[in-house]
């Protein structure tokens, strides 16, 4: 007897909350099968990858500063992602916001300014802003995708980070490394807690998950980004403007992307190189999904996938396993949360069909027939 | 006589950049002509290139290694099908996931093969023909790929436009709907299509380890998946215009390759800013005429199907 699906009456809210634990369950699982196949004890591996990461303090306090562009940049996708913008460029708008930020910071060099600090944050986010501008531009002024456009600035993002840094923003006395100079103080943002990465951006987070949600549940812009993204005629028929929610996804996501690659920058970093970021943009794609498009649910979800970022060091440190772990595990868990939200509109079903006279024997499923 | 030469290098390095790009487009092509919009092509591209490069290293077999790209990316493109089709998942994000996913996956697996060196596909030499001044090394001196990319190219669009089979997908690609009324299976019909990118995804992958660059790098697709999909915007999914568009495209990498061997002072990452920044002019331009694109692209693409059960 095979299962089958039926469409549920309307959509189920336990499913929606349940689907992304059940996704973490079913990614675990099959990280338990995949390291049994390598050749590792899996649950070792496994604790050493999900839990050896939380045991420390250190471990926290890392999780804390991975988690916080993380956070960032998937607060401002979702803004877009539920009116169906789809900005996949984060990390590009990261990397451009980083570039605004420490291009003020390199330019104080070592001032002594109070100032300093709040126009690093105000020019990352106009960075970033300016970047995600492109593809809202060109999408509501000559239809071109978005998905593309911010994707391929992405890349062009990072090569003009590595020209700024292999050329004119070199560090003279940098021994020919492709960095710039170290920031100065004034431009690097307060630890939190003495003797630990943790600084001051992860309040910035925070900030954020209550401005976003401010922004997307209780504001009229916030309830045309909602309906334009389930029924954009609906949308259309109450006058609402397409366009403004392009430019408003894009923007936000820029506008919080940049913010994070300000606060990389200035926080855990200090300097500009090449490599800035290991790809936050695009986990925050991910962060956003699990997080449901929630606020809240993307501060959870940007703790969990900051964990595979450690848990991928901890296991390459401890068993010798390569950190590209953490990109499989990555890859899982997304596919794994969006098999699982059929659940959110299906329920499984066994048995036979309910017919109006019910069979006693099964009958196959012809119309169903997707293995070919 | 060196003239000529130049010339004919260029070309035939003009055509091997063009040739992953055009694999990987046909392939999508096809995906999206059924109305499945399967944005991993980049992910699918990775899995293909490092299968092909795995299998060459413990193999030294590269017909097998090409074979072993294919399947390998029609396994990931298989397990998008599930999502998409079976499971009903959203094209966009898990197009995407798909990408993450190759990236990681590629990468895990690739990281024992860094370094290492192989026998590269070589090209064919047909004695006399081969030696030929321009024609002979731009028309007979390719790699099988390259005359593979151009017959498929052909034979795809003879496929879509000729045949019973490619009339019914894309009709399945213009209205599922009514597809499904008539009675054609919708979902297998798909799944076929999304397989065929993958394995197409796969050839181009295999083609960028074992003849392009013969050699793993991580992530060494750079964005070509990307551009792939957008060649078929591009092509308003015409498989001649999407071939056009990979040797177009292909034209402005070896621009920027031999341009500092010219003497032009531009940095390097300037120059390498070139194919991604002409992606977005040809992606303004084509689309800046809605109704073109309207007219063109598959009515259901990107749209989920429910059989009514």
């Amino acid at each position: 007897m095979w299962p089958r699906l039926e469409a549920r009456p309307e959509r189920s809210r336990v499913m929606v909350y349940l689907t992304p634990l059940v996704a973490a369950a079913l990614t675990a699982l099959a990280g338990l099968v995949m390291f049994g196949a390598l050749g590792y004890d899996p649950v070792e591996a496994l604790y050493v990858f999900f839990v050896a990461p939380l045991t420390t303090s250190f471990g926290l306090s890392e999780l804390v500063v991975k988690a916080t562009p993380l956070v960032l940049c998937a607060l401002g996708l979702a803004v877009g992602f539920r009116g169906n913008v789809w900005n996949i460029g984060a990390e590009g708008q990261l990397i451009l916001g980083a570039i605004f930020a420490g291009g003020l910071a390199l330019w104080a060099g070592d001032a002594n300014a109070p100032w300093l600090l709040p126009a690093m944050v105000v020019a990352g986010m106009i960075g970033g802003m300016a970047w995600a501008a492109i593809p809202a531009f060109l999408r509501t002024r000559f239809h071109a995708n978005e998905i593309l456009v911010s994707l391929m600035l992405t890349y062009v993002a990072g090569l003009l980070l590595g020209y700024l840094v292999h050329g004119p923003w070199r560090d003279p006395a940098g021994f020919n490394f492709p960095e710039t100079a170290l920031f100065g103080d004034s431009a690097m943002l307060p630890a939190l807690i003495e003797g630990t990465r943790l600084h001051a951006g992860a309040l910035f987070a925070i900030v954020a998950v209550g401005a976003v949600w401010v922004l997307l549940m209780h504001s009229f812009i916030g309830f045309q980004v909602k309906v334009i993204g389930l029924a954009p005629r609906a949308g259309g028929y109450a006058g609402f403007s397409q366009a403004r929610v392009v430019w408003l996804g894009l923007l936000c996501g820029g506008g919080l992307s940049g913010l994070a690659g300000m606060v990389e920058v200035a926080g855990p970093i200090g300097q500009l190189h090449p490599q800035i970021s290991p790809g936050y943009g695009f986990t925050a794609i991910i962060v956003a999904f699990l997080g449901r498009l929630h606020p809240l649910g993307i501060l959870l979800a940007g703790l969990f996938m900051a964990l595979t970022y450690l848990g991928g060091d901890t296991l390459q440190i401890e068993m010798g396993l390569p950190r590209a772990m953490t990109g499989v595990f990555q890859g899982m868990i997304l596919f794994f949360l969006l098999a699982s939200d059929v659940l959110i509109h299906h329920r499984v079903r066994f048995g036979p069909r309910r017919a109006p006279a019910p069979a006693p024997t099964s009958t196959p499923e012809p119309e169903t027939g997707g293995t070919a | 006589m060196d003239g000529l030469d130049a010339i004919a290098a260029l070309l035939v390095a003009t055509i091997r950049a063009a040739t992953p790009l055009a694999l990987a487009a046909i392939g999508e092509l096809v995906t999206e002509k059924s109305g499945v919009l399967n944005l991993g092509v980049e992910g699918m591209m990775l899995v293909g290139a490092v299968a092909a490069f795995a299998t060459a290293v413990a193999t030294g077999n590269l017909p097998l290694a090409i074979l072993a790209a294919m399947v390998a990316s029609m396994l990931v493109a298989f397990l998008f099908g599930v999502m998409t089709l079976s499971l009903m998942s959203n094209q966009v994000a898990t197009g995407l996931a798909l990408t993450i996913f190759g990236i990681g996956l590629s990468a895990f697996v690739g990281k024992d093969f860094i370094g290492i060196p192989i026998t590269s596909l070589k090209p064919l030499d047909i004695p006399g023909l081969s030696d030929l001044p321009l024609i002979g090394p731009v028309l007979f001196g390719q790699d099988p790929l390259v005359y593979a990319s151009v017959a498929l190219t052909v034979a795809v669009g003879w496929f879509l436009h000729r045949t019973r089979a490619g009339l019914v997908i894309r009709a399945v690609g213009e209205n599922h709907t009514a597809a499904h009324a008539i009675g054609y299976p919708v979902i297998a019909i798909r799944y076929l299509c999304v397989l065929f990118g993958g394995a197409m995804s796969g050839l181009a992958g295999a083609y960028l380890s074992l003849a392009y660059t013969p050699m793993w790098v991580e992530n060494m697709t750079a964005g070509r998946g990307w551009i792939a999909l957008a060649l078929v915007v591009f092509a308003t999914w015409k498989p001649g215009r999407a071939l056009l568009g990979a040797y177009l495209f292909g034209g402005v990498t070896i621009v920027q390759l031999h341009a500092q061997g010219l003497g032009v002072e531009i940095s390097s990452h300037i120059l390498s800013m070139l194919p991604y920044l002409a992606t977005i002019l040809v992606l303004v331009l084509i689309s800046r005429d809605e109704t073109k694109i309207r007219l063109n692209a598959p009515a259901c693409l990107g749209k989920i199907f429910r059989p009514d059960f």
